[in-house]
């Protein structure tokens, strides 16, 4: 039986290396022995990526992307398509997941300096996963045609309009029409269900092909590469991905899908914050309501967008809002060349760079829960001085993750 | 136990976050008695839902045989539900056109379909309670739970007429609403008659909730199963690791 086996084996091999891309990716592939429990996020959100498509395409079986139409078909596939409700269900908690989970990985790697040399591509590509997903998310809640749906994407779609010299062009090139519209929901679902998924699994691809050339960074910051065995060539302080990491990973999936069919079966609206209670009313173009809100996901830079309320240096406010909501994203991308520490992880970082990483975390929470608010002044003047912090610390960065009292880093992982 | 465990659950996974529907006018909500085990009460709600409301509202997404969930038989559905000479597979569609609503109560009265899900049982459950005679309105009826609904009081025959009445003392004015011409039900009848109305609105809203929960029950014991396999087997190949 096994000689049948390795002689097939044998005869792929010849036409396709399936051998020594099993190897190279995950029986040889070595990663550090001291990952936490902020390393499981990354194989998560490839387990709701796929959750995503295969629930993705039972509802495009079903969904019809038409404005007359789309609400009553989602609730179609609510009551009367066999398991609708669940596939349906598991879709829109996986799209709140998603950011769940890319949320936290992206903390890791902002505790543990896992942007730092040599993995700044690693980190941009995966700033452009970012895009895609939060591209996805817009589009995505276009789709059923509800009163958030909407006028969410009308608050969006204005954004646009708010770009000087082009942005009136852009926004009627993106729309199909004046307004939003049924022109606007069949290109959004086709953006949905066809570009950015196909433009989300090249990025994924080429993300863990980039992991994989650098090796992962881990708690400790410590480069395993730079410490390997002289007779085998492999780092000491690793071990195999599989089959290590594949059965850990499998009790994290495994904890995952309970806090995951938790929500899926026993509050799947999350209180309105994965689904809104005014997403259940059916657009209505002529009828504001009276409070716009984002998913939960997009509030902190929903606050950010409302935070300007005076045109100053020459610039309209709405544009300032539009120009802080980009910043605060793209800003990101810049965090390998902003930290200028001697050490990555947290672990040997000085008080400050942890002050810093605490405030940065409180106001993104803050901004967040203000993003659910109407806006008062009082939330207003809130929003302002989060968005502050927020910014400061990515600006001051430089500065003070260079005077910090740091801890020398040890040249092996610590056991 | 499986309830006792379903509760924990709803619970554990509904105290994460806070619920957030709210009331036009800001007044304090009573508390739904929503039970969506409870056939019997289902069944009454879903009779008065369409002798009441399915007259100028529709509940267009939802079908009737659907009704067989609460313990409805296919006899009964067509007795107790069809009132219109549709067939039991029907959509349940309001015999109002849309421009006859739109001439008579200034607005399209809403789909009831998801309308628990949107407005919340216990918003639902104060307003049908709060409605009183104003003679200033184009209905001769107005809402303390939603000023100047252009629905009237569908239900005034059951609930009688309250009046509004406001006691103004040195500190606050107290507004409340009082029975002025009773109806066919006393107050706790009218109660239980709107409770088990809403009851089935929530029902409405999302018919499958039970089997979501039940199935829910299912999963979790699989996972807790996987999770003791799962953990030995990676205690097991990590022995040489640590």
């Amino acid at each position: 039986m096994s000689n049948l086996f390795n002689s097939m084996l044998g005869w792929v091999d010849k036409r396709f290396p399936l051998s020594s891309n099993w190897k190279a990716h995950l029986s040889e592939y070595y990663a550090p022995k001291n990952f936490n429990f902020w390393y499981f996020f990354g194989s998560l959100a490839l387990l709701v990526l796929v959750n995503q498509l295969i629930t993705g395409i039972f509802l495009t079986m079903n969904y019809k992307p038409d404005a007359s139409m789309a609400f009553a078909s989602v609730e179609y596939i609510m009551r009367d398509v066999d398991y609708g409700w669940l596939i349906r269900y598991m879709h829109s908690t996986g799209a709140s997941m998603f950011f769940v989970v890319v949320y936290l990985h992206m903390f890791r790697g902002m505790m543990y300096g896992s942007y730092r040399k040599p993995r700044e591509l690693l980190w941009l590509v995966g700033m452009a996963i970012f895009f895609v997903l939060m591209s996805l998310a817009f589009t995505g809640y276009i789709l059923p045609w509800g009163q958030m749906s909407y006028w969410g994407a009308q608050v969006i779609v204005s954004m646009f309009g708010a770009i000087p010299m082009i942005g009136e062009t852009l926004q009627q090139w993106l729309l199909g029409d004046f307004t939003l519209s049924d022109a606007a929901l069949n290109r959004f679902f086709a953006y949905h269900v066809v570009t950015l998924p196909l433009v989300l699994l090249v990025l994924v691809f080429v993300h863990i092909l980039a992991l994989h050339e650098t090796g992962s960074n881990n708690p400790d910051g410590v480069e395993i590469k730079e410490n390997k065995n002289a007779a085998t060539g492999i780092p000491v302080d690793g071990i195999p991905f599989h089959p290590y990491y594949t059965v850990k990973d499998i009790v994290g999936v495994v904890v995952f899908l309970f806090v995951f069919c938790g929500i899926i079966f026993f509050a799947p609206e999350m209180g309105g914050y994965f689904l809104e209670y005014n997403n259940f009313i059916p657009a209505n173009t002529l009828q504001t309501p009276d409070h716009i809100a984002p998913v939960w996901y997009f509030t902190p830079y929903y606050s950010m967008l409302r935070a300007v309320t005076v045109n100053f240096l020459g610039v309209d406010a709405k544009l300032w809002g539009v120009i802080l909501m980009a910043g605060s994203v793209v800003i990101f991308c810049f965090l390998p060349w902003l930290d200028r520490s001697p050490v990555k992880s947290i672990r040997y970082k000085g008080p400050y760079f942890k002050i810093a990483l605490v405030l940065f975390v409180i106001s993104f929470f803050v901004l967040g829960w203000l993003g659910t608010k109407s806006p008062t002044p009082l939330y207003t003047l809130l929003a302002q001085i989060f968005t502050i912090i927020y910014f400061a610390f990515f600006v001051l960065m430089p500065w003070y993750s260079k005077i910090d009292r740091t801890k020398p880093e040890p040249k092996r992982l610590k056991e | 136990m499986k309830k006792i465990v379903n509760v924990i659950l709803i619970a554990i996974f509904s105290v994460v976050s806070l619920s957030a529907y709210g009331s036009e006018s800001g007044i304090p909500l009573d508390k739904a008695p929503v039970n969506i085990n409870d056939n019997a009460s289902l069944q009454r709600g879903a009779e008065s839902f369409v002798n009441y409301c399915l007259t100028c509202h529709g509940a267009s997404y939802m079908r009737y045989n659907r009704h067989r969930d609460i313990g409805f038989s296919n006899e009964d559905i067509m007795s107790k539900l069809v009132h219109t000479g549709q067939k039991s597979g029907d959509l349940m569609l309001s015999s109002m056109r849309k421009k006859e609503g739109e001439e008579w109560f200034g607005v399209v009265p809403p789909d009831l379909s998801v309308i628990a899900r949107s407005r919340g049982a216990d918003w639902l459950y104060t307003y049908l309670r709060t409605f009183y005679r104003d003679e200033g309105t184009a209905t001769g009826w107005n809402n303390l739970t939603f000023d100047r609904a252009a629905m009237p009081h569908v239900l005034y025959q059951l609930q009688g007429e309250q009046k509004f009445v406001v006691k103004a003392s040195d500190k606050s004015e107290q507004k409340s609403l009082v029975l002025d011409k009773p109806g066919k039900l006393n107050a706790a009848e009218y109660d239980k008659f709107v409770g088990d109305l809403v009851n089935y609105l929530v029902y409405l809203g999302e018919p499958h909730a039970n089997e979501r929960k039940d199935l829910g029950f299912k999963v979790m014991f699989f996972l807790l199963g996987m999770f003791v396999l799962s953990y030995f087997l990676k205690k097991e190949y990590w022995k040489d690791i640590h």
